[in-house]
């Protein structure tokens, strides 16, 4: 009896102290969308970020002891409920770290209202592409790759495959692209390599969602190119495999971007899906520490994200986890500035990812070698890596082919500045002085 | 390949996929029949159906012990998609269309719409997001004898489909013009007062259409399913379909397979054509600019009944 009261007293106490010693927490708002036209991506993409996250509270407690807390919002990946999830989320829980809308249209809807707020946007893989001049866009990231750097690099793995990018000279290359700002954002870039290269491009769109594709694959056979590169997202992808089969063109010569290349493009496509290439700025796979570590804190605890269990190890899903990684990443950066175990500011949040250095010595230790690219930023760098990794269907799965590719990263600076500054001009901007700024 | 040859095969290919949009009309017409509204959900149905035919062949072999390349495995799965449809039809009728005899068209057109989100929520709900690749044993490939003699690609799953969608059509004009629920749907259709008035049971009737408007939506999602995967992107067939009712009519079978055929053809043609001088992506607009042009020249569609109302 003694022994029940003194546990009570104890407890009494320990929830008397409890708010003055209560462990310090992070919140990260998740404009998330798990049902809708584009659920697959979604439920994959932020399944895996939970994961990430969730590992990290679970085996560290949290970054240097502060617990990661996160709250849903469901945006359908529509714009208007994007902005709406944002306002909703963005000073719960001390005020939002960092908002991931994984949209395009809603990352454009949201570029002014971050900059008034001060909350650091990520858009890693999709957004705006001049954003990655940071002097212009201060709160807006474009990380690792952006479509610019992509597209360089898919035609420097052309230029490898064909022999050389002397060999380029003469070559058709066709560009089926989903009818919509996403698709058209490379054309002019593309326009300037084959200025660079003597190579011909072909543009084709496919009109919004892409469950036809007759008519282009027909006009394709017209062309006879010696490549496709597949610029599209959701029906329009599996469609275009089964398509090019139908005219029987090799597959091996169809080259996808990282929206076009996960198990759910190629899945449906069933055998006409074999020997298909995709870019990509992170690999599949479970063999990778990263995956096996969070299968092993978080599954094997049953506080797992995913319903389904096989869907772990996905393009999308380890997408979801390098969201996972730059985020943690971005907390570490800037606690070990603002000092450890404390809650950090959107505002010190922006300094830690402008200062995130992820070394091959980092990747190891983070169990990523491989699974994604080194990537280091600056103020007036916000894209950071600018490498691409291809993998080929080989039926029942994606197997890597090669080593990271540089993008041509002198020319899509070069273009990336040049945009800025003209938004810039637009806006009535000064651009930050970076130099000033460490 | 020559202009003409190409022309021939761009041509070829609409009209096969025109009935595959005539397949997914057909569920609107029956529907149109019946109750005199536009049903906003049908391509939620398709969505619904196919995904409940591949989610039960993914858990049946875990439920029943039955292999996974098993035949009786694909019509246990089509039996119990097919079941899930007609459970849906009565639940439909009994919750939604019921409380609404009587009620304007603009009102059941309103329910059906918030009766898409239902569906759309539900299925994958119950089955999940992900998306999943559907094999109906026909292979996507170009028949070697067309591509031999004539250099043209005709792909033989388009041929099947196509087979499928005329024969499902033929049968249903059949079925409605001949017999006593054929009938009776005409009555029920132009006047829900009088058709009670005379006897016929109304529920019965918007039981068995939505039944089968069911079944027309199974087999349309099993073929655009096995076309481009089952995904969320299966409810977007009912945008074709709406161009293909305004052509034929909203209330005619053969109507949706005749208008079907114009915008599978015209709509390949104009892609091919039109596409190049106006930036492309011709395909998504131009069945909706045919319909508006018919739409002021024959507002009923082509085999539509003319209205007269008393003023």
């Amino acid at each position: 009896m003694k022994l029940a009261f003194l546990s009570l007293f104890c407890a009494a106490l320990a929830g008397c102290v409890a708010p003055g010693a209560a462990a310090a927490e992070q919140f990260v708002p998740l404009l998330s969308f798990r049902v809708g036209p584009y659920a697959a991506t979604g439920s994959a993409i932020f399944g895996a970020y939970i994961d990430y996250l969730q590992y990290i509270n679970e085996k560290e407690g949290g970054v240097n002891g502060v617990r990661l807390v996160w709250e849903e919002c469901e945006t359908e990946y529509n714009n208007a409920r994007g902005v709406e999830c944002y306002e909703r989320l963005k000073h719960k829980g001390g005020g939002a770290s960092v908002v991931m809308p994984l949209s395009t249209g809603i990352t454009y809807s949201l570029i002014d209202r971050v900059a008034a707020d001060k909350v650091p946007l990520v858009t890693i893989g999709y957004g705006r592409t001049d954003a990655a001049d940071g002097r212009y866009f201060p709160w807006v990231f474009p990380m690792i790759t952006t479509y610019w750097s992509q597209n360089t690099a898919m035609i420097k793995f052309i230029g490898q495959k064909e022999g050389g990018m002397d060999k380029l000279q003469g070559r058709k290359i066709v560009y089926l692209y989903h009818d919509s700002a996403y698709g058209k954002e490379v054309i002019a870039i593309m326009d300037e390599q084959a200025k660079r290269y003597g190579f011909v491009p072909s543009y084709i769109p496919v009109a919004h969602p892409g469950n036809e594709q007759q008519s282009q694959w027909l006009q394709i056979r017209q062309v006879r190119p010696d490549w496709v590169i597949l610029s599209g997202f959701g029906v329009m992808n599996p469609t275009a495999l089964k398509a090019a089969a139908k005219i029987g063109f090799p597959r091996e010569r169809v080259l996808g971007v990282w929206w076009s290349g996960a198990e759910e493009d190629t899945q449906p496509a069933g055998d006409a899906a074999k020997g298909f290439i995709a870019a990509g700025f992170n690999v599949a796979g479970q063999n990778y520490p990263v995956v096996g570590e969070v299968l092993k804190y978080v599954y094997d605890r049953n506080k797992g994200n995913m319903p389904d269990r096989s869907r772990i190890g996905t393009v999308y899903y380890n997408r979801g986890l390098v969201y996972g990684i730059i985020t943690v990443e971005a907390m570490r950066v800037a606690q070990a500035r603002y000092g450890k175990g404390k809650a950090l500011s959107s505002e010190q949040m922006r300094w830690g990812f402008e200062h995130i250095v992820i070394d091959d010595k980092r990747l190891a230790e983070l169990g990523a070698t491989g699974f994604m690219p080194a990537v280091k930023m600056s103020c007036t760098d916000h894209e950071g890596s600018g490498k691409v990794r291809f993998q080929q269907w080989d039926g029942k799965a994606w197997r890597v082919i090669g080593d990271w590719i540089d993008a041509d990263r002198e020319l899509v600076r070069a273009r990336v500045e040049t945009s800025a500054t003209a938004y810039g001009r637009e806006k009535g901007l000064n651009p930050r002085d970076c130099a000033k700024e460490q | 390949m020559s202009e003409l040859q190409f022309f021939a095969e761009v041509l070829t290919g609409g009209l096969l996929s025109g009935l595959l949009y005539a397949l997914v009309a057909l569920g609107f017409v029956l529907i149109y029949k019946a109750s005199g509204v536009f049903n906003f959900a049908q391509g939620a149905m398709v969505f619904f159906a196919a995904l409940t035919y591949v989610g039960c062949l993914e858990k049946l072999p875990r439920w029943t012990g039955l292999a996974a390349d098993s035949v009786l495995l694909v019509w246990l799965a089509l039996l119990l998609a097919l079941a899930a449809m007609l459970l849906l039809a009565l639940a439909i009728e009994r919750l939604v269309l019921r409380p609404l005899v009587n009620q304007p068209p603009q009102t059941l057109f309103m329910a059906t719409i918030g009766l898409a989100y239902f569906i759309e929520g539900l299925a994958q709900g119950v089955w999940g997001a992900n998306v999943r690749g559907l094999e109906l044993g026909i292979q996507d490939v170009p028949m070697d004898w067309v591509l031999d003699h004539t250099g043209m690609i005709v792909s033989r799953f388009d041929l099947f489909a196509a087979g499928v969608a005329a024969t499902l059509v033929t049968g249903l004009a059949l079925f409605f013009r001949h017999s006593r629920v054929g009938r009776a749907l005409r009555a029920v259709a132009d006047d829900h007062q009088a058709a009670l008035s005379v006897g016929i049971p109304l529920a019965t009737i918007w039981r068995i259409v939505w039944a089968i408007a069911g079944f027309v939506a199974l087999v349309s999602g099993l073929i655009w399913g096995a076309r481009n995967g089952v995904q969320f992107a299966l409810t977007y067939t009912a945008l074709k379909a709406l161009p293909v009712l305004i052509l034929g009519g909203f209330e005619s079978v053969p109507g949706a397979i005749v208008g079907g055929l114009i915008v599978g053809a015209s709509e390949k043609l104009a892609e091919v054509y039109i596409g190049p001088w106006v930036g492309g992506g011709v395909e998504s607009w131009f069945p909706y600019m045919l319909a508006l042009l018919f739409l002021l020249i024959r507002p009923e569609g082509l085999f539509g009944e003319k209205h007269m109302d008393r003023v």
